[in-house]
């Protein structure tokens, strides 16, 4: 094979490689569809591989050892993919981290192979983007592991802050930035690679430090971000289309993932970066003497046995007591009663976006009655029971008429407009964001507590119990 | 030659011009790729492009795949092939787990009353 047909077999596989990858995301648009987008998406990966194998630069020899390294990798990963659902968001955080190592490695290796080789490849706009491929790969592999130590609760969930915090993780990451400079007007000035690395991946650990868990979804999605636009950056570096284009589309998923979730906590990057969201300070100030009304499980099952419409909405709660499978009896014996049942899900429940779907889905429940926040909400006031199963801040009616809660200004699933609210719940501690919920107090509302999967189950017996009632 | 070897050339920042118009390019067509998937999917989009970040394992294998020589030490090399397996993790984990999420969501069946 000639060099240059060699060549065009490349890029032409790249090309193709290229195609299959918008296609693998275009057809994520439908449930239908979204399988046939996962094979696009391992042809456009085996296809990238196989084109990349192809080139001159790659050794016969070499190959043996690059096989190793990717059953190794495959070994690691097929344990990975078998994770309970109630634990995707940390398999999702640890693979971002894994992402981040690779790209922070493969840009050290160019670094030091150019460097090497006396430098002169090393171009003002290659140094550029090696640097942009380092800090945003070993950040993300260190903030990325820091992220799934939180949710895996390794480490604790609450944010941790500390004086002069702001102050310590702006000079970090304009430390790294000043090494990256200096890198950049002299890539002989090899001794500020080191540092460059070191501040990377500090500044990764340091930027998560103070993230709690509620902020999670828009954490994950913006190192999904991070990881694509390292995969961008390594393409300039290697003058690699297939790189950029797949880079672009990642980074792009994670650019409007976070968007989204920020927009559902009606909050600002920086605020969610730095902002440090229900530290222990805010979660002081609560009224106390309100009474709450409570009910048992069975009681709640009455209730919601008489209702024609029940509308049922998810939190992380029901992700932590595992409870989808009740959930999916419940559904059962209220539809077969002939009960309108329907989930309304918040773009920010549980711990990554889309979580709830997921799990509900899982249980087998029907994907036509997961029913997005904004359509869910004009319905309210006509839904006889709404039944908050695990979920918080997401029902808070103190966002909408409370200008000082911290939640204020965040959309809400509109419970309190319902006629009759249950609200199943350990018991009356705060949320995540550790604020008070009115919700809990009011007239129309009562509490069912207990643990999610124990209520839910008593529930689903109890309607099956008397099914000859209604 | 190509155009995208041209870029090889170390000639200044003109010579990255067709990469950035790529970068451009593909930005927008990802973002209103994207705008378009179902929030029903949003998991699973991000475990795929997870999978598809993977892609850096492109560069992974072209770090790793020339010969040992003093030109290119074995240091070098290795560093590849950490980052080939750690690329490769993403990669089978995350086809896998997408498809295994997305076996799970089913529609309502027809003779069930709406």
């Amino acid at each position: 094979m000639s060099p240059e047909f060699r060549d065009a077999a490349v890029q032409v596989t790249y090309l193709v490689a290229s195609v299959l990858f918008i296609f693998s995301l275009k057809w994520m648009n439908s449930p239908q569809s979204a399988r046939r987008g996962v094979w696009a998406g391992v042809w456009a990966m085996v296809l990238g591989v196989g084109g990349t194998l192809l080139n001159p630069a790659v050794a016969v020899s070499s190959l043996p050892w690059i096989a190793l390294a990717v059953m190794v990798g495959g070994l690691i990963g097929v344990p990975l993919s078998k994770v309970p659902l109630t634990a995707v968001p940390q398999r999702t955080a640890l693979s971002h981290a894994f992402g981040g190592l690779a790209a922070g490695l493969v840009g050290t290796a160019k670094y030091y192979l150019w460097l090497h080789e006396g430098g002169a490849n090393l171009t003002t706009f290659r140094m550029f983007a090696i640097s942009a491929e380092v800090i945003l790969g070993f950040l993300t592999f260190t903030g990325s592991l820091m992220a799934a130590g939180k949710l895996q609760e390794i480490l604790p969930g609450r944010p941790i802050t500390y004086r002069g915090q702001l102050m310590i993780n702006f000079l970090t990451l304009g430390g790294a930035i000043a090494c990256a400079t200096g890198l950049i007007i002299n890539p002989q000035w090899f001794f500020l690679f080191p540092p460059l690395v070191i501040l990377s991946l500090a500044f990764g650990v340091m930027l998560i430090i103070p993230i709690g868990g509620a902020d999670m979804p828009t954490v994950i999605a913006l190192l999904n971000a991070y990881a694509g636009l390292s995969a961008v950056a390594m393409g300039f570096v290697l003058d690699n289309t297939l790189l950029i284009i797949a880079g672009a589309l990642d980074g792009s998923s994670g650019l409007i993932l976070s968007i989204i979730t920020c927009k559902a906590m009606n909050r600002s990057f920086s605020n969610v970066l730095f902002g440090a969201f229900g530290s222990a300070q805010e979660a002081a100030g609560g009224e106390e003497g309100k009474t709450v009304k409570s009910a048992s499980a069975a009681e709640a099952a009455e209730i919601m046995g008489q209702a024609d419409t029940v509308v049922i909405v998810p939190g992380y709660g029901m992700a932590v007591a595992q409870a989808q499978h009740r959930v999916r009896e419940l559904y059962d014996q209220l539809t077969k009663r002939g009960i309108k049942v329907k989930f309304a899900i918040h773009p920010v429940a549980g711990r990554m976006p889309g979580h709830m779907n997921v799990l509900l889905a899982e249980a087998d429940i029907p994907y036509d009655d997961l029913i997005e926040m904004e359509e869910i909400n004009p319905e309210m006031p006509q839904v006889d029971v709404v039944l908050v199963l695990g979920a918080n801040d997401v029902v808070n009616p103190a966002a909408k008429n409370n200008p000082k809660s911290p939640i204020h200004g965040m959309p809400i699933i509109e419970a309190d407009r319902a006629k009759t609210v249950l609200a199943v719940k350990r018991s009356m501690k705060p949320g995540f964001a550790g604020i008070d919920n009115e919700l809990y107090t009011m007239d129309k509302t009562l509490m069912v507590f207990g643990d999610a999967k124990a209520v839910v189950g008593d529930m689903a017996k109890a309607l099956a119990g008397d099914s000859g009632m209604h | 030659m190509t155009p995208f070897l041209a870029a090889a050339e170390p000639s200044g920042l003109t010579a990255y011009i067709p990469l950035i118009f790529v970068f451009i390019l593909a930005t927008f067509i990802g973002l209103d790729v994207i705008r378009n998937v179902s929030r029903l999917l949003h998991t699973p989009l991000m475990s795929l492009t997870n999978a598809i970040s993977a892609v850096v394992i492109v560069g992974a294998i072209l770090v790793a795949g020339p010969p040992v020589s003093d030109e290119h030490p074995l240091w070098i090399t290795i560093l590849g092939l950490v980052a080939i397996a750690a690329a490769s993790v993403n990669i089978v984990s995350g086809f896998l787990i997408t498809n295994r999420m997305l076996k799970m969501f089913k529609s309502r069946k027809p003779e069930e009353k709406s």
